[in-house]
């Protein structure tokens, strides 16, 4: 197949490309999650995305929490972004670093003036921002103007088998194209880490992974109570046949079909190499591996499942494919390509590359995918401790 | 690294297991189940070759099933990689899986 050249994105003020055009009402906070959202109920063509945390951490949780919040409403999927939080230090801190982007973003505190008085002020800005973005066009921009995270989920041994090599298949053919690409699941690839870091494109980026890997090892082996069989492989991957993290890591690796990473991110850090294929130190969870990478700057995400995770994306189009043809039939509203296919051996893993890279336009292109339809916004901050 | 063969399939007599790798020593299953003494078609991926093997147990889509017979202690070879060890040996053509394999790893 000749890979098409173009798809239709929204060109943003800093160069970079959504091919979504949200305004979203961003809160800082817990607290500011009501607020937030009476926004989003009031205006038309907004959503909020509500969260957990944003109070009394600190360290280097606090710098997660603050690279998670700014990196999401710097990402290219995001029109313009209002943002409420109960004090105006820490909102300020946050409108000010997504408005390096040049987007519109407004900050509004709570404390001192209510809920109502907030969300009167909030509203009129987000009709602003919204009526705005409304107005944007999609425009022909080059496939370098992808930045494509993958992630896999309720795996099974189909997933090692099509869905998994079918995204390496695509990262083959479209990693040549300059096009941005990244992959994470620290915890996932234990078992297959030697191989990995063999994948380094340098001796400095394999020993990052290595150092990456070791690290989160140390903490998995240091916090475990018991030998970790109940949690990795889970109970759905077990019923899908997958016996050993070991198995499960090899699988999971196929995603990168066999292309070479330039360098280790760390959580929700935005890559600065320029295109070519990433390393993210993520949770193998998958809320908290896509808000990361969605965090980062990724404009649309891969998703391989064999017995179905249904997981979404507040900001980040997640396009779903199976080689479980079980799951393909039971679970078909949540599978944008089904490569079951490639089990019967009707289907080879060239075609099943080609039909991905087709789907993942159009989809970039605004066809909304199946966890759009259904409405799946999740978005699950990564937390490394406790809080003050 | 997983290979898989880019030329056109042609039809041919069905698949039930599928082979990632010709050092591998299990195969997964790909068809809904088989049933035990079930004669089955395996394909290699990696060489596109083909062998047979009788099955002793009825095993699902997507599980694995011995291409050869494992004492303790052996290791259990997927993706060409070690993928665990058997803690209860194994006869060719069981069903291999999380009661008589286990992770190296934790």
């Amino acid at each position: 197949m000749k890979i098409p050249e173009s798809f239709l994105g929204y060109k943003r003020e800093n160069k970079r490309v959504g091919t979504r055009n949200h305004v979203v009402i961003l809160p800082v906070d817990d607290i500011s999650n009501a607020c937030a959202e009476a926004v989003a109920n009031n205006i038309k063509g907004t959503f909020a995305i509500p969260h957990a945390y944003g109070r009394l951490q600190f360290g280097a949780d606090l710098e997660l929490f603050f690279d998670t919040m700014i990196g999401t409403g710097k990402n290219p999927n995001v029109a313009a972004c209002v943002v409420i939080g109960i004090e105006p230090k820490w909102t300020k801190k946050i409108v000010d670093a997504i408005a390096t982007t040049g987007k519109p973003v407004e900050g509004f505190s709570i404390e001192g003036a209510g809920d109502i008085e907030t969300i009167m002020k909030a509203s009129r800005k987000a009709q602003e921002f919204s009526q705005w973005a409304s107005e944007k066009q999609r425009e022909e921009c080059p496939l370098s103007d992808l930045w494509i995270s993958v992630k896999c989920g309720e795996s099974d041994t189909t997933s090692g088998m099509a869905a998994n090599p079918a995204v390496g298949n695509l990262m083959d053919k479209l990693e040549p194209l300059g096009v941005h690409l990244c992959f994470g699941e620290t915890s996932e690839l234990t078992g297959a880490e030697k191989v990995c870091a063999t994948r380094g494109a340098t001796p400095e980026a394999s020993d990052k992974f290595m150092k990456t890997w070791s690290d989160y090892n140390d903490f998995i082996l240091k916090e475990a109570t018991d030998d970790l069989s109940e949690s990795q492989p889970t109970a759905g991957n077990i019923a899908g046949g997958l016996t050993t993290i070991e198995e499960k890591a090899f699988g999971n690796f196929q995603k990168i079909g066999s292309r070479k990473f330039i360098d280790v991110l760390t959580p929700a850090e935005e890559p600065k190499n320029g295109p070519g294929l990433y390393f993210m130190d993520t949770s193998s969870a998958a809320g908290e591996c896509l808000t990361l990478q969605a965090a980062a700057g990724f404009n649309i995400h891969l998703f391989p499942t064999g017995q179905g995770n249904i997981i979404g994306n507040a900001i980040e189009p997640v396009v779903k494919l199976t080689g479980n043809p079980s799951t393909a039939v039971n679970m078909k509203e949540h599978i944008d390509l089904d490569v079951s296919k490639i089990l019967k051996r009707e289907m080879n893993m060239d075609q099943a590359g080609d039909e991905l890279i087709k789907t993942t336009i159009r989809a970039a292109s605004g066809r909304l995918t199946c966890a759009e339809v259904l409405g799946h916004k999740e978005f699950i901050m990564t937390k490394l401790y406790r809080s003050a | 690294m997983l290979k898989i063969s880019n030329k056109e399939y042609v039809a041919m007599a069905n698949t039930d297991i599928i082979i990632h790798d010709e050092k591998d020593n299990v195969g997964v299953v790909v068809i809904e189940k088989i049933i035990p003494n079930q004669d089955c078609n395996c394909w290699v991926m990696e060489n596109d070759s083909s062998v047979q093997i009788q099955s002793k147990n009825e095993i699902p889509l997507g599980h694995k099933i011995a291409m050869t017979d494992f004492k303790e202690g052996d290791t259990i070879i997927k993706y060409g990689h070690d993928i665990g060890k058997v803690v209860k040996s194994i006869k060719k053509g069981e069903h291999v899986h999380v009661h008589n394999v286990k992770t190296k790893k934790w």
